[in-house]
């Protein structure tokens, strides 16, 4: 296991702070001087994952850097969302070029600080997911493949929902967006095409792969922590659930994010150099329909005759998760 | 306007657009009412004490309980804990065994010897009548409130019920002895050996401004049998009573106890401790509805005590007993069938329930209210006599230790407003911490601490304390199983998950504010807050 709660404590490292535990294994998320990178008055949705998501791995990765940090933004929910001109949420030297070019830029960043002779400042490219896994895949593989000093955040929330939830090649199957109706015979995304890039970041071999959601923040900062500590390219997947795109309540990111792990459709893992190194367990297995059905993004599989078969193709997907990444432990926690 | 077209703001900062106007609704901090607190008969305010003793202050822990019960060692080992059979965490994974830990803080205030101060005096008097645990409880109360308080006892020893009625393995008297003198400390007067023959009188000379009776219910209810020979027939109270003072009882043979509640199980395992060959207790109603507490049933059985549920005696022929065999009917109430059975007895005790003994108002010139034979209080617990009150199992109540000391405590409370003349301070009911309103996967996964047992054999053959002690490590952890229900516990939940950073942390014990200028009404907060202490409410547009 990655991260290893700590528990006993009422509440052990399950929330974000505790009177109980010593200050030092608090999360930076408790402390009343967190850098809060991302700064109130932006414009995202109510409950917005992608908002939380980043401030969780940005105010860890500043409090690790002693906030000498530096951010290339791919265009998308997150660029638009915090700089809409003449205004800024963010708190850190932040850079945004075009949608597919972060991982070049902050190549670009990491090549002048090297020249410089400037080691202490560490540099961060991020975006969400269609940035990420679509259109800047060509620069994030080339940035994975030179080793360049750089972590790159992906911010995933399964479509491109700036412009209107259309389909990315991170959209799971059966999803209902704006350019995968549930019409026809196979409602909703196909099956059988898509990507998981952060198996592909491992097959470049580079220092450190790992995935994370905004519902463990521990084990969220644990790994931005650790990411910005290592020299070379480093890549971290965060699942960000949208309340806009997916339909589901503003109250509920945080509680999707934590059943999409815990029903084994999201593993959580760390791997370095393309090997897996750690995998956080299920802590109580669910079923995958108990996640789906508060989406409405699935509703065309519920209703008075709910599409089994789709459903059991699903839930074959986090079976096979579960399988590849042995996310059940057969110890008692 | 110097600015470009369609921009209407200075280049600089996210925070001059105040999110705050998209909300619906919004966030409110509020505390909720535990279960535990709801469910205690004395009042306590469990899931505070529980809050302080899981930071290790004990001391402070302790004070909170000594706030409604001066009785923690004791309550920690007698006290039935309803509280637990509510306890939300029961529906996660076990009840926090909160009895243990009251122990536990009622243990090391003796080992520590943590006292109280009285009140600044008021210079009014106040008599009570009967050192058992609701007298002595009002006693208590009304010291700290600053009144001279004299408790008349009529028995050699104060602790009423608490002492000649709980056996010694359930109730070491060295803890009663304590929390007793602790009160005494107070500057409570307790005149031992003092029974209360004229009340009028007694009232007079003493000049009092106010009186709390607690009599208790001091004699037994005996049911008239037919009886032919020589078996001797005892009555539950006087049996415990021989027990207490150690004076020879003949609790020999073959035992057979007739009742179904508490104190028909103490007899019958104090019995087999005595060295009976056998203890039986004939119960009238089945073992579900029958009165005692499951958990000394099952003590009892352990020990080797024998159920008969459902039987009724109805001859006693020297020593042989004519048992009818009854069926349930609806509810309560339980049929005869007709069918008899037989069962040999040595010695049968009585342990059918107990009645009050009033002949201390005969002198009274005016009549004291009565109703089913326990004594009327309106709504202040004042009976038909100006400034007489009255509590405790003498009373219309649950009869048990625990709702004594708070009808004690609720008495002290009334009496202090009928001499200070203040009036009730109006108050709020408080909303429950239901479940639905906690996210409970917050919470470590941690199993109940079981108390240590003594064995079996080893409890049967003396009076040595039954329930064992925790010690602070397990205190601790069990402590810390608390879930808090519905009163913030400075998790920084709320804090973090925030996508939009308007949750003020105030640093320890101020809690949180909310940033109502960007708090977009999302919910996560209230969605995440493990205890339920954040609720949403519709905005007034």
């Amino acid at each position: 296991m990655s991260h290893q709660p700590v528990k006993f404590y009422q509440t052990g490292t399950f929330t974000v702070g505790n009177r109980l535990l010593d200050e030092s294994i608090r999360s930076v998320q408790a402390t009343k001087t967190r850098s809060n990178s991302l700064n109130s008055g932006h414009r995202a949705c109510q409950g917005c994952g992608e908002a939380l998501g980043a401030r969780y791995a940005l105010d860890a990765a500043m409090d690790v850097s002693q906030r000498q940090l530096i951010a290339a933004n791919a265009t998308g929910c997150l660029e638009v969302f915090s700089t809409p001109y003449p205004e800024t949420s963010w708190q850190l030297p932040w850079i945004h070029s075009l949608f597919g070019n972060a991982a070049a830029v902050a190549t670009g960043i990491a090549a002048a600080l090297r020249a410089k002779g400037r080691s202490d400042v560490r540099v961060i490219a991020q975006g969400g997911d269609g940035g990420t896994t679509d259109i800047g895949f060509g620069c994030l593989s080339g940035m994975f493949e030179r080793n360049d000093d750089v972590l790159y955040l992906c911010y995933d929330n399964e479509a491109y929902m700036n412009t209107g939830v259309q389909r990315s090649s991170a959209t799971p199957p059966a999803v209902r967006t704006a350019t995968t109706m549930p019409l026809g015979a196979e409602p909703g995304n196909p099956f059988g095409q898509g990507k998981f890039v952060p198996t592909i970041a491992m097959a470049h071999r580079i220092p450190y792969v790992a995935t994370a959601t905004v519902a463990d923040l521990f084990d969220l900062e644990y790994k931005v922590k650790k990411a910005i500590q290592i020299r070379g390219a480093k890549y971290l997947h965060i699942f960000v659930p949208c309340p806009l795109g997916w339909g589901a309540a503003s109250s509920d990111t945080i509680k999707l994010a934590d059943m999409a792990k815990e029903c084994g459709l999201f593993p959580v893992f760390e791997a370095e150099h393309g090997k897996v190194t750690g995998v956080s367990k299920i802590r109580k297995l669910i079923p995958v329909e108990d996640y789906l059905k508060l989406q409405r993004r699935y509703a065309h599989l519920f209703g008075k005759a709910p599409a089994t078969d789709v459903i059991s193709k699903i839930q074959a997907r986090a079976d096979e998760n579960i399988r590849t990444y042995g996310l059940l432990d057969t110890d008692v926690r | 306007m110097n600015k470009p077209f369609a921009i209407t703001l200075d280049v600089g900062s996210s925070l001059a657009n105040k999110t705050g106007s998209w909300r619906t609704q919004r966030p409110v901090y509020l505390n909720r009412k535990p279960p535990c607190n709801h469910q205690c008969p004395a009042g306590e305010n469990i899931q505070r004490w529980l809050y302080l003793a899981e930071e290790h202050q004990y001391e402070a822990a302790w004070r909170v309980i000594m706030e409604d019960n001066p009785f923690p060692a004791v309550m920690g080992r007698v006290c039935y804990h309803s509280c637990e059979k509510v306890c939300n965490r029961g529906q996660v994974d076990l009840p926090v065994g909160i009895n243990s830990v009251e122990r536990f803080l009622g243990d090391q205030a003796i080992k520590h010897d943590w006292q109280v101060t009285p009140g600044a005096p008021t210079g009014k008097k106040v008599l009570v009548v009967g050192a058992g645990p609701s007298g002595l409880s009002a006693a208590y109360h009304l010291a700290r409130s600053g009144h001279a308080v004299t408790v008349l006892e009529a028995n050699d020893k104060a602790g009423g019920m608490l002492r000649y009625g709980i056996p010694k393995y359930r109730l070491p008297r060295e803890k009663l002895n304590v929390e007793i003198a602790r009160i005494k400390r107070l500057g409570v007067d307790i005149q031992l050996r003092t029974r209360v023959t004229d009340f009028a009188a007694t009232l007079a000379a003493g000049h009092y401004d106010a009186c709390y009776l607690a009599l208790g219910l001091q004699r037994p209810r005996l049911e008239s049998l037919p009886q032919q020979g020589a078996l001797p027939v005892l009555d539950a109270i006087s049996v415990l009573r021989a027990v207490e003072l150690e004076e020879s009882v003949a609790l020999l043979g073959h035992v057979v106890v007739y009742g179904g509640g508490n104190t028909a199980i103490d007899v019958a395992r104090s019995a087999i401790r005595l060295g009976a060959l056998s203890a039986t207790v004939v119960v009238l109603e089945a073992r579900d509805q029958m009165p005692a507490h499951p958990e000394e049933v099952r003590e009892g059985l352990e020990e080797g005590i024998t159920l008969l549920n459902l039987r009724k005696i109805i001859q006693i022929q020297d020593h042989t007993l004519t048992l009818e065999i009854m069926v349930s009917g609806e509810g309560r109430e339980t049929l005869p069938t007709g069918q008899t059975e037989a069962l040999h007895a040595d010695v049968l005790v009585q342990a059918l329930g107990q009645a009050g003994d009033y002949s201390l108002f005969s002198s009274l010139p005016q009549e004291v209210t009565m109703q089913n034979g326990a004594v009327l209080v309106d709504r202040n617990g004042m009976t038909s006599l100006a400034g007489v009150f009255a509590g405790g199992d003498m009373t219309p109540s649950a009869r048990n230790a625990t709702a004594a000391i708070g009808a004690g405590k609720k008495a002290a409370r009334h009496i202090d407003r009928f001499l200070s003349g203040a009036v009730e301070s109006a108050c709020l009911p408080q909303e429950l911490a239901d479940i639905r309103w906690m996210n409970t996967r917050y919470y470590s996964e941690a199993p109940r601490t079981i108390r240590p047992i003594l064995d079996v054999v080893r409890r049967t053959s003396g009076f040595a304390e039954v329930v064992g002690n925790l010690d602070e490590d397990t205190a601790l952890f069990e402590a810390r199983r608390c879930m808090s229900c519905g009163n913030c516990f400075e998790c920084d939940n709320c804090y973090g998950v925030c996508p939009d950073n308007a949750v003020i942390k105030l640093g320890p014990g101020n809690r949180f504010k909310i940033n109502y200028d960007y708090c977009k009404g999302c919910g996560i907060c209230a969605a995440e807050c493990p205890c339920g202490a954040i609720r949403m409410e519709t905005e007034q547009i």
